[in-house]
């Protein structure tokens, strides 16, 4: 199973768009990876909400298709 | 979810202050994540409790769709999810974790 960095970022590209997206590979086997995401999408949202807002947008796929996601969100200065 | 799976949620979360559903046990956690909040509890020497989830499917999948946060480790504060590894890192290294276990008298 898994997902390539393309397809993990096009999902959540499509669900937080106007968002800063950075993801970085953990282990190369399409598994584990870590993601920062800047976007106006998380202000006044505590932290555990932005990282649903995340885990929404992965919907299923977080979990099953994807093992492990590392999350950091932050909200762009103003 | 099966009622007695969400009892049984409901019953941990409830009678425990600090409640933590892992993968594995303090001990011998089979997750590198919930070995992270393990460690973090052990080293603000916060006493909790614990539940593996590997030994019931039923609850491995139930607490997700309970508190509809789809991973596991998590960690209830009072009742109340705190996080999963990566926040409960985050507020430990900014030091909103052992704050909230002081003003809720929990720190041993």
């Amino acid at each position: 199973m898994g997902m390539t960095k393309d397809e993990l970022f096009e999902v959540l590209n499509n669900g937080l768009s106007e968002s800063v997206i950075e993801i970085q590979d953990l282990a190369g086997d399409n598994d584990h990876y870590a993601v920062k995401i800047i976007s106006n999408k998380f202000r006044g949202l505590s932290k555990i909400n932005q990282h649903k807002l995340v885990y929404d947008v992965l919907g299923k796929k977080m979990g099953y298709t994807l093992h492990a996601l590392s999350i950091k969100t932050e909200v762009p200065k103003e | 979810m099966d009622k007695k799976i969400k009892e049984s949620i409901e019953q941990e979360i409830n009678s425990n202050d600090v409640h933590l559903f892992m993968k594995g046990t303090p001990l011998f956690p089979q997750c590198g994540f919930s070995s992270t909040v393990v460690q973090i509890l052990t080293y603000l020497e916060v006493p909790f409790t614990t539940t593996n989830v590997l030994d019931n499917e039923g609850i491995r999948e139930g607490i997700k769709e309970f508190s509809n946060w789809p991973t596991i480790p998590q960690l209830y504060v009072k009742g109340e999810l705190m996080g999963g590894c990566d926040i409960i890192k985050e507020m430990f290294e900014n030091g909103e974790l052992k704050e909230i276990f002081e003003n809720e008298n929990l720190l041993s």
